[in-house]
């Protein structure tokens, strides 16, 4: 694995070291000396060309504990915005001397590119890219799950687990979101059983081949006992102004997790969001809020998974073909 | 009825091709004289000191007529001029382009179509038509003055507002009432823009899987089915540009078959290449409209042999690099075609047996010229006609080389694919435009000729 | 050419060793009372174990297994991670007590370039501080590349650097023995 660009350049075994090195990450940040030396002297550029303030701050906490250095290199007053190529400022990245490149993009693709162009030779992790993917957010939610619900050996380790046997309920937008892509990829090569919730004009056409099934009804899903329950963000704008829904209170009656909803869970059933949340719209503040709510926990997650990435891709030679 | 040659510049010299096959068919001689073809037929006597050509068994066509291109000038001149592009289309093996009307400024007056077409005369590496626009500036609004282009010199017969489609059915109507008149055409490009926008890719299994919006098929059929009722209803003539998908096919067979005076073209690409060079967000694979599933292939490929869809036009949409070497989205649409139309058609529907060579100079000279009504092109091998001609050699098989091109842009998709096919001759007006595959450059003293 | 293998310690002579190193630690720890045993993964931890359970049976103190031995994984401190492919890290599992104050001994299988221990030091110091570290080895096969010398040693093995020490333990390898593997083309390194 030179980069990551989508779950589809993971294997089974290459998702489950990631979230054993990431169990293990997650126990150094336990320590009271929690940096890390593995990465020093390796040069990380966050390069995001679309708002994201968790994502940006997860990656870079992540490199900053493995000892890399960080440059940030943000959209907003930078070249990008002044109309600058994905292709000149890549060149500029190689120039600089990055050592892999985190980029987060409106474009789909634009990861891919980044890594297959020959524009620049160096990891390429993918932290979001238009609605293609978005894979370091689908390996901390399959990481959460599993701490909670994955299968442990007799002396309480996690190494080697899936999530072979758990239904997972997705919720939402489908169609725009490159967190359900990721997700339903990852979760269902790990094992588990998915579902993805959203009216008809919101699943993308051509869906009908993906390894999931696929609900209009979220009461009906529910009815099933899922064993994680995840919410996707709704973006007004789109939703409202681009015709995909009637209104708010509409989607609200239909697809909010309401207290009740989550009332309805089952008792070990857990509730996920990739956040930022719209309370009150694709989620009620009580279930947000409640016991069975992870969503906290994979904020915390996504450091040790971002670690695990970086740690994988970088400290290894693996890219010189060795 | 027969092209005069530009008056000014001297008769080329005479040539005689031995041994090859008029329309993959029997062995013939073929003697070219003062820009005709003077005789046809087995051993004809060289008349005396006439450069010979050997022509080994290959297939001879009359040269090859694109109905669909994008010469970029004026106003695109950094992806193509009028020079180059013809320089590419005689590469093709093409004697005939048909300018469309994108240009900057549009194409939508007489004073415009003329200075194409004079560009065109200038070049002379292949006759140059120019479309002109339904409307105004391409902006779907209002009819461009339609029959001022068709009574300009550049007697224009067919016009469209490729890249963007006639959408709105009352001004479709007027256009294909108002082009009777003169025999005229409406050359639609398909695409419902509420269906289509910010549309990337074919809608399907590889758009979900991608993440790039869905360019769905419906959104060119229900313009298709729109438009040949229409043309129905007004007993007009439309020509449908660049369809792509097996509903499209699906509807223009049903049309012919009720008598709608429709005819339809194909590119080389749809002929090929489906939605899944995507994968690779290579945007060379980006065009409009959009490489579709490989079930669309094998329906238009059908169609194009059963003769529901009528001819193969390339829509050589040069673009430079930059416009394509970026993120998918941000990327043009378009692909060049002139340079490799001729052997995809080869490989695609020769090759496989689908069509025979006299298919092809139906499908790729004779009926794109019918359609634009232009009689000097197209015309049959015999005796008496100008020597519009190609020898093509369909033996050789080469990898793609884009640095070979003579196109301006390198935007093929076929780079470093292996094609059947060599250009071994190309005659405009019994002019060797192309020898062996190479541009034949013209002697300085015809080219300052041609300057007067 | 195919390499020469040679049998250096057999199943009997790794316990002997082992026995005798334990008692080292004893002598000069005065006791059991304030160590911590500290296997380096992936063979220094059955080393560990056992070293644990004979320091256990000839002066208990009252401790158990658990609170006497863990392991420390050194590979997010290793000097030469981008030589090699990047692997799941191995669990670093410390005793209840911690490491503050107490004497901790690292238990490795091969002493080679020092370098895995320069790492371990680095571990641990992100762990906490000991009163002291010392360095238990089962086997010092020479050429160091760092000041580094071991406190407890099984055998002292004179290698070519051309020759592999190899090896192999019951928890981990099925079997004991270590083995030099020899000629000119087998690998550097220590065995790990």
């Amino acid at each position: 694995m030179k980069h990551l660009i989508t779950i589809a350049d993971l294997d089974r075994a290459a998702a489950i070291e990631l979230l054993d090195t990431s169990e293990r990450m997650a126990a150094t940040q336990e320590r009271q000396m929690r940096k890390l030396p593995a990465l020093l002297g390796s040069t990380i550029v966050n390069l995001f060309m679309e708002d994201s303030t968790r994502t940006k701050l997860s990656f870079e906490a992540a490199a900053k504990r493995l000892s890399a250095d960080v440059i940030g290199f943000a959209a907003k007053g930078s070249s990008i915005s002044k109309g600058e190529s994905l292709k000149d400022t890549a060149l500029t990245l190689r120039a600089m001397g990055a050592d892999a490149v985190v980029v987060r993009a409106p474009s789909s693709g634009a990861a891919h590119k980044l890594a297959h162009a020959g524009w620049i030779d160096v990891p390429i992790i993918n932290a979001g890219d238009g609605t293609h993917q978005h894979p370091t957010q689908a390996l901390l939610d399959a990481f959460t799950l599993r701490r909670h619900l994955g299968a442990r050996s007799a002396s309480g380790s996690l190494d080697g687990a899936g999530l072979d046997g758990l239904h997972v309920v997705i919720v939402g937008d489908i169609l725009h979101s490159r967190v359900a892509r990721s997700n339903v990829q990852l979760m269902t090569m790990l094992g588990a059983r998915v579902t993805v919730v959203a009216p008809p004009s919101l699943v993308p056409v051509g869906a009908d081949v993906w390894p999931c099934e696929v609900s209009y009804d979220f009461d009906d899903a529910i009815a099933q006992g899922p064993d994680a329950v995840m919410m996707l963000r709704v973006q007004r704008e789109r939703m409202l102004g681009g015709g995909y829904f009637p209104s708010a209170a509409e989607y609200t009656r239909l697809l909010q997790l309401t207290d009740a909803r989550a009332a309805r869970l089952p008792e070990h059933a857990i509730i996920m969001h990739p956040g930022p949340m719209n309370r009150g719209f694709e989620i009620a503040g009580g279930a947000a809020d409640g016991p069975r709510s992870v969503i906290i926990e994979q904020v915390a997650a996504g450091v040790v998974v971002r670690m695990a990435v970086l740690f994988h891709l970088l400290a290894s030679n693996e890219r010189e073909g060795s | 009825m027969t092209l005069s040659p530009a008056p000014i510049a001297p008769a080329p010299a005479p040539l005689l091709i031995r041994g090859a096959r008029p329309y993959g068919e029997d062995v013939q001689d073929v003697l070219v004289e003062d820009g005709l073809i003077s005789a046809v037929g087995t051993d004809l006597p060289n008349p005396g000191d006439v450069e010979e050509i050997e022509g080994d068994g290959c297939i001879l066509l009359p040269g090859l007529v694109d109905l669909h291109t994008h010469l970029r000038e004026p106003g695109g001149e950094e992806a193509e001029t009028v020079e180059t592009g013809t320089r590419a289309a005689a590469r093709g093996g093409f004697t005939a382009v048909h300018a469309m009307a994108n240009t900057n400024p549009v194409a939508d007056t007489a004073g415009v179509v003329e200075q194409v077409l004079r560009r065109g005369e200038d070049a002379a590496w292949c006759a140059v038509h120019p479309i002109g626009a339904v409307t105004v500036g391409l902006a779907g609004e209002r009819l461009a003055e339609l029959e001022s282009m068709a009574s300009s010199k550049a007697r224009v017969r067919v016009f469209s507002d490729d890249g963007k489609c006639v959408h709105d059915p009352v001004l479709m109507r007027r256009a294909l009432e108002y082009v009777k008149t003169f025999d005229g055409v409406i050359a639609q490009h398909a695409q419902d823009p509420r269906l289509t926008e910010g549309a990337q890719m074919h809608e399907g299994r590889v758009s979900a899987e991608l993440g790039l919006t869905g360019w769905p098929s419906v959104a060119e059929e229900s313009i298709i089915a729109r438009d040949v009722l229409l043309a129905e209803h007004v007993g007009s003539r439309l020509h449908v540009c660049h369809l792509s998908t097996a509903g499209s096919v699906e509807i223009v067979r049903w049309a012919k078959l009720r008598g709608v005076d429709v005819t339809a073209e194909v590119t080389p690409h749809h002929l090929l290449l489906t939605d899944e060079e995507a994968r690779g967000y290579d945007a060379l694979y980006k065009v409009n409209p959009p490489l579709r599933t490989q079930a669309d292939v094998e329906a238009v490929r059908a169609g194009l042999a059963d003769g529901t869809i009528d001819i193969v036009a390339t829509d050589h949409a040069p673009h430079p690099q930059d416009a394509k070497d970026r993120e998918w989205d941000t990327a043009a649409f378009g692909m060049t075609g002139l340079e490799t139309a001729l052997s995809i058609v080869q490989s695609t529907m020769v090759d496989t047996g689908a069509m025979s060579w006299r298919d092809v100079a139906r499908v790729l000279s004779e009926k794109p010229s019918l359609i634009a009504r232009d009689d000097s092109q197209g015309r049959p091998i015999r005796e008496g006609e100008v020597a519009n001609l190609l020898l093509w050699d369909p033996r050789p098989r080469r990898r793609v080389d884009t640095a070979e091109h003579a196109s301006r842009s390198h935007n093929s998709p076929f780079a470093g694919t292996e094609l059947p096919g060599a250009n071994r001759l190309t005659l405009l007006a019994a002019r060797p435009t192309v020898r062996e595959g190479r541009i034949v450059e013209r002697e300085s003293a015809a080219g300052a000729a041609g300057e007067c | 050419m195919p390499a020469s293998e040679k049998t250096v310690l057999h199943e009997e002579d790794i316990h002997r060793s082992l026995v005798r190193i334990a008692h080292e630690i004893l002598e000069t720890g005065h006791g059991a009372d304030d160590l911590v045993l500290l296997g380096i993964p992936h063979r220094g931890t059955p080393l560990a174990q056992r070293l644990g359970r004979i320091i256990l049976e000839a002066d208990g103190a009252g401790r158990s297994l658990e609170d006497l031995v863990g392991s420390l994984d050194i590979t997010m401190h290793r000097d030469d991670l981008r030589r090699r492919p990047a692997r799941v890290p191995y669990e670093t599992v410390i005793p209840g007590g911690g490491v503050d104050g107490r004497i901790v001994v690292l238990v490795d299988d091969v002493l080679y370039s020092g370098r895995t221990i320069r790492a371990a030091l680095d571990a641990i110091g992100a762990i906490g501080r000991p009163a002291a570290v010392r360095l238990a080895v089962l086997v010092d096969r020479g050429h160091r590349e760092l000041p580094i010398r071991a406190d407890h040693v099984g055998k002292n093995l004179p290698t070519s650097r051309s020759e592999r020490v190899s090896v192999h333990l019951r928890e981990t390898d099925g079997e004991d023995a270590v083995r030099i593997v020899g000629g000119a083309d087998a690998e550097q390194g220590e065995s790990r």
